[in-house]
């Protein structure tokens, strides 16, 4: 493999001539530039809900609504998608036929969905309870964290889609590969803000 | 489905009675007038657009050239021009706060309390946001990829949504001038009185939104910019070699990316207390508003040194360039300008000393306050030592510099007051405080947006700008300044409680008067600017500087024709020191053509920046006004057409080098013309922009 290379940090890809030279530098860090400043929003979404979680008001708490067992699962999927995600990344750099960057993508895009129906799940076995956030300060910090998570996933599932679509139209071009590898950027990042929602919502609201 | 159900559901919770003409015959009071006055401002303000753009056949020229461009030097130009207009109507109504204080001791005066509220709201809202903010985006857009020898910024498309979806934010502000009420609750916002408890209707709605367009703006030309001085500098631009406005450019840009999003999320928040019910800063059911006060100071204290630091990048290249001096100090400008970015988020709980902490706490937050005044001070004597021995030219941009240096350090020493905790506990909340953040915001970045505004405008334009009228305008600037705050500064002492429609002391009664003097005389200020301009435009023949180099600066912006072609740079050009400029034209080793030029790709129209911020403003109206459909399609549209933008792979068109090294060597032969002029001659139409060599450089 020849050529001139996409040169930044991470997973560098070869045969890349249409591309101004160093627009793959600045785009990647760009992307990691958002990536801090979305990191800052969610950082901040963690410390409200610290500062709530003592806030029930008389309506149910940590204890009475969370459930280990979905959000195990749930962790299981998302780490899983992330590893699929990878598969891909590997499979647009090594892999020839557009095959396997189709198959992982899909994969992906596949554990994301099961992801936010097991989460909705979680929400609406929440509001069978009686757990909506008009209650109490706690069940609106719940509220505002763990869906702009889902919501962030939402909107990775939909940039897959596109991808695909891109993928359809173009094959995978620089471009595409470039927006891909920005998507994966995404995507992991997503993966560690989980982490700490499983960590810090439900494992401490559980174990308490 | 019944009639007022259909209403609801077309158009939310709009009625007439939003209309301040509605209002306005409903009660026929001064201050109703006055409101449906301004709302008809803006009514006739945009039939008179549409007629003029009409009349002159200038919409296409508008669309095709300026409102899709992805071009750095028209966005930034159309950030100041927002910042002009936002600017015009945030001041008139300061000095209608004035007069309506100066009237109302033991009386009613000409505006009604709410009123008054809206008019400190809408006042601090736009200054900080859509004036300030678009003001240094666009000095910052405009100079810093020609400062460090690039052709654009990182990513030009981005640029132009960031910038449109400031114009939606201003545009939404406007609009809540003819349609509705605004908030009432301060540029602030403090909750609960800003929840729907206490406020039900649209104003804080229309804050909520406006102020999210324009951070998210915010946000995305942060990132920019960062990226863009990071990864776009020309061969050899090293860090250590940037001009000064570039290292404050950087910084103001890392503040934007971290300090933005709590300013979003104090805004979200505040949105789904009063959207769904939920909990974060109400008075029941859990709700803590300190948390709000907190994220909205996270963000609101770094907003400071994001406001002041562009202006003390122009400060430091205008010094320079007017005492034709190096910068005294770079490197401890360069490190002061990073320890106050560092130290800006150490210190946001001064803003609510008097709100619950402990006094421990409270000594510690005022201890880093008075910190940041170190580097400042480094900063004050690095200007003050850069135009010892120089050869100072008293021009306008420079005046006001100086005027910055004096009244600065007066508004610091009241800041340090203030950040002693005592002190603040007896006059917070006064307009001591008001007099106080004037005192450092007016010369902190006013000052240098005007002086940077004068300073670039003949590169941006090709010539220069009347120097008379400028210095009119200096006099109306400074005067009016410390006419109308010195007098706040006892009156906060006297107790006089800041925000107040009426008064009922006697013996403020001078010291208002004073004020609203001063006001006026602000007014002026922005007047004689406008004067300034048209006197400007109309002598342009004979102020033209082509060659590009009008007050024999140090930096690249200078090295290149005024105005600059679309790609800036003929070839991109490499850097060995800092001032290369100034030393390469010492050397006599500038305006020579290259060897070779290459062919240049510059990125092509784009109408998807327009799209954004007028879907997202759409979106915004219909949240403010329940209109769930307008919202919906607002969203949906913004992001289809980003998506759809993706797919186009078309996106860049090619300028000939041909083409480049014709126009290059036209410019040449024009340099080859003109005749270089001493400093003494800068200020008369002699000056076209070639410089005569500086006898003997003098060393820093």
């Amino acid at each position: 493999m020849s050529g001139p290379q996409l040169r930044h940090v991470g997973l560098n890809l070869t045969g890349a001539d249409t591309l101004e030279p160093g627009e793959a530098e600045s785009s990647l860090y760009g992307f990691w530039i958002f990536l801090m400043s979305d990191a800052v929003l969610f950082a901040l979404l963690f410390a409200v809900y610290g500062t709530q979680l003592a806030a029930t008001a008389g309506a149910p708490g940590p204890q009475d609504v969370f459930e280990i067992g979905p959000a195990f699962v749930e962790t299981l999927i998302l780490l899983t998608s992330s590893l699929t995600f990878g598969l891909a990344a590997i499979a647009m750099k090594y892999d020839r036929t557009r095959t396997g960057l189709v198959v992982w993508l899909c994969v992906s895009l596949t554990l994301g969905i099961a992801f936010l129906g097991f989460e909705l799940n979680d929400f609406a076995t929440m509001a069978s309870k009686d757990a909506t956030p008009d209650r109490s300060g706690f069940l609106s910090a719940f509220f505002a964290l763990v869906p702009t998570h889902g919501l962030h996933v939402t909107i990775g599932c939909l940039w897959i889609v596109v991808m695909l679509a891109q993928i359809a139209t173009f094959g995978p071009d620089d471009r595409v590969k470039l927006n891909l590898l920005r998507l994966g950027l995404f995507w992991h990042f997503l993966d560690i803000v989980w982490i700490g929602i499983f960590s810090v919502v439900y494992l401490q609201g559980v174990l308490r | 489905m019944s009639g007022d159900d259909l209403w609801y559901w077309l158009l939310g919770r709009l009625d007439a009675k939003a209309l301040p003409f509605v209002r306005a015959w409903d009660h026929p009071t001064l201050s109703e007038f006055i409101g449906a006055g301004a709302g008809a401002m803006v009514v006739i303000g945009g039939i008179a657009m549409v007629v003029l753009l009409t009349w002159m056949r200038w919409w296409r020229p508008l669309f095709l050239d300026w409102l899709t461009s992805l071009d750095h030097k028209k966005i930034g130009i159309m950030y100041v021009v927002i910042a002009a207009v936002m600017f015009t109507r945030a001041l008139i109504e300061a000095v209608l706060m004035r007069t309506q204080q100066s009237l109302a001791i033991n009386a009613p005066g000409i505006v009604a309390p709410e009123h008054f509220a809206q008019l400190f709201s809408t006042h601090g809202t736009i200054m900080i946001f859509f004036m300030a903010m678009p003001f240094l985006t666009g000095l910052i857009n405009y100079v810093v990829p020609l400062q460090i020898g690039t052709r654009d910024v990182a990513f030009p498309l981005l640029n132009s949504i960031s910038l449109m979806l400031t114009a939606g934010g201003a545009g939404l502000v406007m609009v809540s001038l003819a349609v509705g009420d605004f908030s009432t609750g301060g540029w602030s916002g403090y909750p609960p009185y800003t929840g729907k408890a206490f406020q039900p209707g649209v104003g804080p709605d229309y804050w909520i939104w406006a102020v999210t367009l324009s951070s998210l703006g915010t946000t995305l030309s942060g990132l920019n910019f960062a990226t863009t001085i990071y990864k776009k500098r020309c061969p050899g631009m090293h860090l250590m070699r940037m001009p000064l406005f570039c290292w404050t450019a950087l910084c103001t840009s890392v503040l934007m990316i971290f300090a933005m999003p709590p300013l979003t999320l104090a805004t979200a928040l505040l949105a789904l207390d009063r959207y769904a019910d939920f909990h974060f800063f109400t008075n029941d059911l859990g709700g803590n508003m300190m948390n709000y006060v907190n994220l909205f100071w996270l963000f609101g204290h770094p907003e400071v040194y994001i406001l002041i630091l562009p202006a003390f990048g122009v400060y430091s290249e205008v010094i320079s360039a007017f005492s034709s001096k190096e910068l005294y100090g770079y490197i401890s400008l360069v490190l002061a300008t990073m320890a106050i970015g560092v130290l800006s988020f150490t210190v946001w709980l001064h803003h609510f000393f008097t709100m619950g902490q402990s006094a421990d706490v409270n000594a510690v937050f005022g201890i880093a306050t008075m910190t940041i005044a170190v580097p400042t001070g480094v900063k004050i004597y690095d200007w003050i030592w850069t135009m010892f021995r120089g050869e100072v030219r008293f021009t306008a941009p420079m005046l006001f510099s100086l005027a910055f240096l004096v009244t600065f350090v007066l508004g610091g020493l009241s800041g340090i007051m203030l950040a002693v905790p005592p002190i603040d506990y007896v006059v917070h909340n006064t307009v001591f405080l008001v007099a106080h953040f004037h005192n450092v915001l007016i010369p902190g970045l006013l000052y240098g947006m005007i002086a940077g505004y004068m300073y670039w405008f003949p590169k941006a334009f090709g010539f220069r700008l009347d120097e008379r009228w400028g210095k009119i305008s200096f006099v109306c600037w400074v005067a009016g300044f410390y006419l109308a705050f010195m007098p706040l500064y006892v009156l906060g002492l006297g107790g006089m409680a800041r925000r107040s429609q009426a008064l009922f002391e006697p013996d403020y009664r001078p010291w208002l008067i004073v004020a609203v003097l001063g006001a006026f005389l602000l007014l002026a200020g922005l007047a004689t600017l406008f004067v300034q301009l048209f006197v400007s435009v109309r002598n342009r023949e004979a102020n033209r500087v082509p060659v590009g180099d009008p007050w024999d600066a140090r930096s690249l912006e200078w090295s290149i024709p005024a105005p600059p072609p679309e790609y800036n740079f003929a070839t991109i050009p490499h850097v060995d020191r800092r001032d290369v400029f100034y030393w390469r034209k010492a050397e006599e080793s500038t305006y020579r053509a290259a060897e070779r030029y290459d062919d240049i790709a510059v990125p092509k129209n784009s109408w998807i920046g327009p799209i954004v911020g007028f879907a997202g403003a759409i979106c915004a109206f219909g949240l403010v006004w329940h209109i769930w459909w307008m919202a919906i399609l607002g969203l949906v549209f913004a992001w289809v057409a980003v998506i759809a933008r993706s797919f186009v792979r078309d996106t860049h068109r090619i300028v000939p080098a041909a083409e480049v090294e014709a126009r290059e060597r036209r410019w040449l032969a024009e340099v080859e013309r003109a005749r270089p002029i001493p400093r003494r001659l800068e200020e008369t139409p002699q000056n076209v922009g070639l410089a005569e060599p500086f006898p003997a450089p003098v060393p820093a």
